[in-house]
């Protein structure tokens, strides 16, 4: 197939950025998105072009290096990762638009590249626990009942690719943050922490410029993972507990 | 002796040893070895400063065991943030001896079994220390909150993995390497807010300093405005991972590469057993000249699924109106015992075997059947979703194909690398102050790495051995303040601005992928699955020219003061060439079958590899030369396991 993207092209974080047009021939439909790039910027680097910066990595959907937002969607038409969506997904002759994220906490870097830094300093505010290495009890010294274990999990996914700012109509991250806080907290290991985490990540989480959360539920049907929006409601109920214990 | 043809390609020097683990019983030597080390003052310990390369199970767990003791550490890492390192792509597990399940497992049976399962190429005294912290990793992951699977009694799950016959393995679905990862992230994280780690993403290793025979810091490349840094410590710590991407194309992360250690060996530190390359059966095979990596799918399938490959060569018929008879089941056929269950290099040389012999299938006729169709019958569509059901989905998503309607197609890929940088039980390398953990340094594996092993050694590494032997290290500092005009940084930092100013000069008509891709096919051919005599030779003189090639003919586009991702892969494909040679030298050396290095010349009748323990039971540590490489043997002794020969018929 032969296809037309449109991309975000931006020098560096001061340039203005304009969308560049180029033609993409003999995409085979089991080609992944990101090896289209690949093969389009192979094609401009031998024309002495510049080739499109996009950041990757594990390029099997864990990692959560990749993201970009493709005909206005973040990672594109699947619910998946950018690059575990494959050409099949599209059209021969399809006109494709490729965007950065685009949210004011995640300034662009270069063309397609942001800067998520933001996401590892709410991290840094509270989203871990303190078990110094060590000084742990025997595993099953606190058995966790299954049903929280699992939950957890689910919660625990979330690969960090920030999908879900990107969706979302005020630039929040607060699905993002819900998770790491329903994560440790669904735990026993993680409630000595608990109104502490969740004060410290929100208060980093407005602190970095992320929006706030009206409910619109955009992030969850982007990410890739699946995070439930559920999640939130547990962060608001947290946050709400801590507040009214004073933690503030 | 007869003299070894590898020999015209590099010289031979004197044996060394290992002089850090102590003698006595195998059980104490752990406990002597932390005894006699000599301990820093907490108070002393911020003066102190480490330097970590690599923030993936190994690198994020020392790092902020590190920093929790009071270290001033400096964490790199070339991803935009730690938690992106590629142990987070481990799917099956990680093993521990903590016998929950009562089956007769313990530390001993762990240590014979790493052993036996290396094919007795590792050090005893290092195995059995793995298989004593496994334990402890275990406790630290679930008090950090790793949400490992559990039973409904509240108590974790274990499961048998890659064919040991007891439940050793703890695991969270088929995402245990990130949630690890992230647990390790998270007590970086809570470090790095602390103040203890200083953390640099999108910066690349680009060179060691040496200074007085001691590793004393690293020059950095920032990846976004291209400066050129020099970062100084008083030790420095690479746990940058493997180096499979040498292949191009491997189940490795697209900027996994071996430049960090690379350098290093370049200033002194020994390569050891470059040529173990682990390859996995159970890969999604290449689908076009544009592939960029593949994609692993865990051998659990291979419990429930069945290989076969259409009788006659040639045979372009779809799968299902291939009749029975006229399929070739052939590791039931050769292997009735074990069947499609024989370990990874066994199940991958056949797949080779049968699509050499013109049978396979699929793109190119690069790969074999994998058919869940006896299995669906049996177990029913549900109980086969139930257990294989996001490895399923990940096949029809990659390949558009329904594997419950069809059978998967299935190839081998690199996977992991045993081999990396020569390290003493202190995990320290030849080089002192320099120190290198997880997959990055040759040791606990021998010349096979056994399933969830990878990340009990990551770990056992980051958070249990190195803290311990650093600080042994540290406790003689600090050592001399370094300034940046020291001549030997100087050296070091002009050496880097030369190279980068030499790829964005040359100016040439191909692309840094395109060499990359034919390096790759040339170790995939002559240095992949199956080696012999002939084919290292000549790989030799043809990764020579491409090298030549390579840096009067490579285009790298832009300028070094931006984010310029060729350049960065330029940077990594240059270090290839030269780890490339090195492994087909080491190959050449190595004129047995052990573990992940076949010799086609050396194999029993019935097509086994064959060990040749009176020749070869050393690690070949390599010595970097201008000119050519000196082999350095380290003789390996079993004390506790007794040597065998394995049989899976």
């Amino acid at each position: 197939m032969n296809i037309t993207v449109r991309v975000w092209r931006q020098k560096n974080a001061d340039d203005k950025g304009r969308m560049v047009t180029y033609g993409v021939e003999n995409v085979s439909e089991h080609m992944s998105f990101l090896e289209m790039l690949d093969v389009l910027n192979e094609q401009l680097t031998l024309s002495g072009d510049d080739p499109i910066a996009f950041d990757h990595d594990c390029r099997e959907g864990i990692c959560g290096m990749c993201g970009v937002v493709i005909n206005g969607i973040a990672h594109g038409p699947e619910v998946t990762t950018t690059c575990q969506l494959h050409m099949r997904s599209f059209e021969d002759g399809a006109v494709i638009d490729v965007e950065p994220w685009r949210a004011g906490a995640f300034p662009v870097v270069k063309d397609l590249v942001v800067d998520r830094s933001a996401f590892d300093r709410i991290i840094q505010a509270g989203g871990y626990i303190s078990a110094p290495t060590g000084s742990a009890p025997d595993a099953h010294a606190v058995p966790v009942p299954k049903d929280d274990a699992d939950h957890a999990f689910d919660a625990a996914t979330c690969i960090g690719c920030g999908a879900c700012v990107a969706a979302c109509p005020n630039g929040s991250a607060m699905l993002f943050t819900s998770a790491k806080i329903t994560h440790l907290g669904l735990l026993p290991q993680g409630q000595p922490e608990r109104e502490s985490r969740v004060i410290g990540m929100v208060e980093q989480h407005d602190h970095e410029g992320f929006g706030g959360c009206t409910n619109i539920g955009e992030c969850t049907s982007a990410c890739p993972k699946g995070i439930p929006l559920d999640t939130i409601a547990q962060l608001n109920r947290d946050l709400l507990g801590a507040l009214a214990h004073g933690k503030a | 002796m007869t003299t070894n043809v590898s020999e015209q390609f590099h010289a031979v020097g004197e044996d060394i040893h290992d002089t850090k683990a102590p003698a006595g019983p195998i059980e104490r030597r752990w406990d002597e070895r932390k005894f006699s080390t000599n301990l820093v003052n907490p108070a002393n310990r911020r003066k102190l400063s480490v330097i970590v390369v690599g923030t993936g199970l190994a690198g994020a767990s020392a790092a902020a065991t590190l920093g929790e003791a009071g270290y001033h550490v400096k964490s790199f890492c070339y991803q935009d943030s730690p938690r992106r390192a590629h142990s987070i792509a481990a799917q099956g597990g990680i093993n521990a001896a903590k016998n929950y399940r009562n089956d007769g497992d313990s530390i001993y049976r762990l240590f014979y079994d790493t052993v036996k399962g290396g094919d007795f190429r590792a050090r005893e005294s290092n195995v059995y220390r793995l298989a004593q912290v496994s334990v402890n990793i275990i406790d630290q992951c679930v008090a950090q909150g790793v949400p490992f699977a559990r039973e409904y009694g509240g108590l974790l799950d274990n499961r048998s993995f890659g064919g040991v016959q007891v439940s050793r393995t703890f695991y969270a679905r088929g995402q245990t390497g990130q949630q690890l990862l992230i647990g390790a992230y998270q007590a970086l994280e809570r470090q790095i807010a602390a103040g203890t780690v200083e953390m640099n993403t999108r910066h690349e290793m680009l060179e060691l300093i040496m200074i007085d025979g001691k590793a004393r810091g690293i020059i950095v490349r920032d990846m976004v405005s291209g400066e050129i840094e020099t970062h100084t410590a008083d030790a420095v710590v690479l746990a940058t991972g493997g180096y499979g991407n040498v292949f191009f194309l491997s189940t490795n992360a697209m900027g996994c590469n071996v430049t960090a250690t690379w350098r290093a060996h370049r200033k002194g530190a020994y390569f050891a057993n470059p040529c173990y390359t682990q390859i996995h059966p159970t890969c999604i095979p290449v689908s076009g000249d544009y592939q960029s990596k593949l994609t692993l799918m865990s051998e659990s399938l291979r419990n429930d699924g069945r290989i076969w490959v259409p009788k006659k060569a040639g045979d372009d018929r779809a799968p299902s109106d291939i009749p029975e008879d006229e399929r070739d089941y052939y590791l039931e056929r050769i292997y009735p015992a074990f069947g499609n269950l024989v370990p990874r290099d066994i199940a991958s040389r056949a797949a080779k075997y049968q699509c050499d012999a013109g049978k396979g299938v699929g793109p190119g006729g690069l790969g074999v059947y994998l058919d869940f169709a006896d299995a669906i019958a049996r177990l029913g569509r549900h109980e086969v979703e139930a257990k294989y059901g996001n490895l399923f989905d990940m096949y029809a998503q990659i390949t558009g194909e329904n594997p419950y309607e069809q059978p998967m197609r299935i190839y081998p890929a690199v996977h992991y690398t045993m081999g990396g940088l020569w390290v003493d039980y202190d995990l320290q390398s030849n080089l002192e102050g320099l120190f290198v953990a997880g997959e990055a340094n040759f040791s606990e594996h021998g010349a096979n790495r056994l399933g969830a092993s990878a990340l009990m050694q990551g770990l056992a590494d980051g958070y249990f051995v190195l803290p311990y032997t650093i600080a042994n290290y540290l406790a003689d500092g600090p050592y001399e303040k370094i300034d940046d005009s020291h001549p030997e940084v100087v050296a070091a930092r002009t050496a880097v601005e030369e190279r980068i100013e030499k790829f964005l000069s040359i100016n040439g008509t191909r692309t840094v992928d395109s060499f990359h891709k034919e390096l790759g096919q040339i170790m995939w051919d002559y240095c992949g699955m199956e080696r012999t005599e002939e084919g290292l030779i000549k790989a030799i003189s043809m990764i020579r020219d491409l090298k030549a090639d390579f840096w009067s003919n490579v285009k790298v586009t832009g300028v070094n003061e931006e984010l310029n991702q060729t350049l960065e892969r330029a940077g990594r494909v240059a270090d290839f060439f030269e780890l490339g040679e090195l492994m087909c030298i080491d190959a050449l050396n190595r004129r047995e079958s052990c573990g992940g290095h076949f010799r086609a010349e050396s194999q029993t009748e019935d097509g086994e590899a064959l060990r040749h323990d009176d020749e070869f039971a050393y690690v070949s540590a390599w010595e970097f030369g201008d000119e050519q490489p000196t082999l350095r043997k380290e003789p390996l002794e079993y004390e506790y396991v007794e040597m065998k020969s394995r049989s899976y018929k």
